[in-house]
């Protein structure tokens, strides 16, 4: 059990990604430690998106390795697995950055499709299910109750059968975290899940994410630009700047960092001046 | 003008639009008396004549300027409705009677061959139950499966006719071929041995498509179905010994009821049943059996419209990528929803070859995909009710035009407004086009509901780009 708990849920080793010529991410190692909050931070075009989508099966990763560990005798290498396994199989949901909910099905719709493959075996791929059959009927109210849960958690359970595009954008940032946690996931990635938001909504966010986590079953993995969130909730930080890993740690120890300070808010002259000493300009 | 137009509680300016439809009357008349109002016709003799064509004149100034009028009357509703974003009464009402006339719309389908037999007796009758009946339930039939492609899965297919080909195709061949050589005891059966038959050959083929092609999306995806369509109809005309090319297969049994022949021997069904012999009850007959099958059909889709299978097929009409994200295997969502519709084509295919006897490529053409998508489209993505009144319109529509006999009076015994249906059906389109770009039922029915239906507008619903 210790070997269990001190294994970390999410190990990137050496992970580089190219596009062509650039190198969106260079040689990036970090891990994601179970039962905590992980954030990814680093200014505009630093590669978050890309690590996001390399985990997630979007990219397959021009190099590194990506291994998720359910307990010590089950890993998946996620660079290997199609898209669609990374979420049914090693567990791993996420969110995206411009939302992607199915906007022309209802808000509890959306909770459902993504119970997709649990309702798809009880209902025999559909054989079952075109007959009724009592064992899918049962499974299918379990997870309409599932939905229901998620939906009173997110307090929009009187919005069940609205369109998910008629709803207003931070509760539509909300529904598509609810939709991301019914596929029951180890590890939930959060594409900018405050972007956008007001400060009240920017607040039930963080207790929502902080309320998942203390539940234990999951652990996240947050890109956030907003260092409010960020600073407040997340456990461990890794801060990225041009596809590289500039910092690694604590909310705490990372916000003192000069190295962060540099990349965010740029250099001093004087500093300038002694790195153009040392290229020798 | 402007005054009348922009207060919002302004009476219909009716003498400014009869002003206007007789002005686009006279104008009409001046361009039609050089074009229409004479007419140099041939006597006995060989003589040119010159014909006068006055009412014919007349009659366009009156159309141009009732168009006009019709217009202006459109022109003026809409700028009033256009600010308020409910839906035109149209819709309203389409949407309304739906539920109610599903019970209406079936005692009507059941009654409507006993009813034509009653009104136009067993000879008059056949026509308006082969022609139109088990015509138009053929198009609904081939509507409703290919709804499950494009209106649910959101896959443009314009090769649809090929599945249809390959269950007509499937059951001539076996029951010519395969069943007399083998089994001719089941000689009477082969209909119904081959249904099932043709049906699971027609989503086989539509799985073996669909494998490489449905990596392509939209319009590429579009030109690739065409394309296959195209390819099944040159095998079929090219590999002669195997399908007689051109010449098509004939003598294609009919469907027995259920081992007993419509014929006219002793074990025939009129001897069978103590009935006068009539074809009258083949036709009948056929028309309850594809009623059966499309009414399956219905059945099926709206089944699997409320199981996860269903679902999916929605969300990957919506978004693909967040279905990719959630562990749904879009591959394999979209190869069944591309087998579903293609084994409901081959089920229609089988029933069509069996009920005309005869088939030949010529049956198969592009033309037949482009009407049966028309149908999806103009009836409303995914919606069952939308194209049972576009095959009704479409199709019933088409066929009505041969009846216009009274035409001939209006315009002369040699106008034919059959010859009109293509330019009828593009206006229509057009029309279409410009009033419901999203079909006749333009919004979506949830799934699932919580506490309180509510339908879906069409603004909301995606299209589908995969």
């Amino acid at each position: 059990m210790t070997t269990i708990s001190s294994m970390p849920l999410l190990q990137v080793e050496h992970l580089t990604m190219r596009f062509g010529g650039l190198v969106a991410v260079g040689d990036l190692s970090f891990d994601v430690a179970r039962g905590q909050i992980t954030a990814l931070i680093g200014p505009n075009g630093a590669g978050k998106t890309t690590v996001f989508n390399c985990i997630t099966g979007f990219y397959k990763p021009t190099e590194g390795r990506l291994t998720l560990n359910h307990d010590a005798n089950h890993h998946y290498l996620l660079e290997r697995l199609p898209d669609h396994d990374i979420n049914w199989k090693a567990r791993v949901a996420r969110t995206f950055q411009n939302i992607r909910l199915f906007q022309g099905m209802t808000v509890l719709e959306n909770l459902l499709v993504a119970q997709h493959n649990t309702l798809m075996r009880a209902s025999g791929y559909s054989l079952l299910g075109l007959f009724n059959a009592k064992s899918y009927r049962d499974q299918a109210d379990l997870a309409l109750q599932k939905a229901l849960h998620w939906l009173e958690r997110i307090h929009l359970l009187d919005r069940a059968d609205d369109a998910a595009g008629d709803l207003p954008y931070g509760d539509q940032r909300r529904l598509e975290i609810a939709r991301a946690m019914c596929t029951d996931p180890l590890l939930l990635c959060l594409d900018e899940p405050a972007a956008g938001l007001n400060p009240k909504e920017s607040l039930e966010l963080n207790t929502l994410l902080t309320g998942i986590r203390d539940e234990g079953k999951t652990s996240l993995l947050l890109i956030e630009h907003d260092m409010s969130v960020v600073m407040t909730i997340s456990d461990h930080v890794v801060v990225l700047d041009y596809g590289v890993k500039i910092a690694d740690g604590t909310p705490d120890a990372v916000r003192n960092d000069p190295k962060v300070i540099a990349a965010y808010l740029g250099v001093d002259d004087d500093e300038v001046a002694e790195v153009e000493a040392e290229v020798g300009l | 003008m402007s005054t009348d137009m922009s207060s919002p509680s302004s009476t219909f300016p009716m003498v400014k639009s009869l002003k206007q439809a007789g002005f686009v009357g006279m104008v009409m008349f001046g361009l039609c008396v050089p074009i229409v109002a004479f007419r140099a016709e041939q006597n006995m003799n060989n003589e040119l004549v010159l014909q006068s064509r006055w009412w014919l004149t007349l009659v366009f100034s009156v159309l141009a300027m009732i168009g006009s009028f019709l217009l202006s009357l459109y022109t003026h509703q809409k700028s009033h409705t256009a600010h308020s974003s409910a839906p035109s009464s149209v819709t309203k009402a389409l949407s309304a009677l739906a539920p109610r006339l599903t019970p209406l719309g079936f005692a009507c389908v059941i009654a409507y061959p006993m009813v034509m037999l009653a009104i136009n007796g067993p000879g008059g009758s056949i026509k308006w139950i082969d022609n139109f009946g088990i015509q138009i339930l053929i198009y609904v039939m081939l509507g409703w499966g290919l709804n499950i492609v494009v209106g649910l899965a959101g896959l443009l297919d314009l090769g649809y006719v090929a599945f249809y080909a390959v269950g007509a195709y499937a059951y001539a061949l076996i029951a010519t071929k395969v069943i007399p050589d083998t089994f001719p005891e089941l000689g009477f059966w082969s209909f119904w041995i081959c249904l099932p038959i043709s049906g699971l050959l027609a989503a086989l083929w539509g799985i073996i498509l669909g494998f490489p092609v449905l990596r392509l999306r939209g319009d590429y995806l579009a030109i690739v179905t065409l394309a296959f369509g195209e390819i099944i109809r040159l095998v079929l005309i090219n590999w002669v010994d195997f399908s007689n090319g051109y010449a098509g297969l004939s003598s294609i049994p009919r469907p027995s009821f259920f081992g007993i022949p419509f014929n006219a021997s002793e074990e025939g069904f009129a001897a069978v049943f103590d009935l006068e012999f009539s074809p009258i009850y083949r036709t009948i007959f056929l028309y309850y059996v594809i009623l059966a099958l499309s009414l399956l059909t219905a059945f099926v889709t709206i089944r699997l419209r409320r199981l996860p299978i269903g679902r999916a097929w929605e969300a990957l009409r919506e978004d693909e990528i967040a279905c990719r994200s959630l562990g749904i295997n879009t591959t394999i969502t979209k190869l069944t929803a591309f087998a579903i519709g293609a084994g409901f084509g081959g089920f229609a295919g089988c029933f069509f070859a069996a009920r005309q006897g005869f088939i030949s490529p010529e049956s198969f053409v592009f033309l037949e995909s482009a009407q049966i998508l028309a149908i999806v489209v103009l009836g409303g993505m995914g919606s069952l009710f939308g194209v049972v009144v576009a095959s009704i319109a479409l199709v019933g529509g088409i066929e009505i035009l041969r009846e216009l006999d009274f035409l001939k009076q209006v315009f002369g015994e040699a106008f034919d407004p059959s010859q009109y249906r293509m330019l009828i059906f593009g206006f229509a389109m057009v029309l279409m086009m410009l009033w419901k770009p999203r079909g006749l039922i333009a919004h979506r029915e949830p799934s699932i509901v919580y506490k309180e239906k509510k339908s879906i507008g069409s603004d909301m619903v995606q299209e589908g780009h995969g």
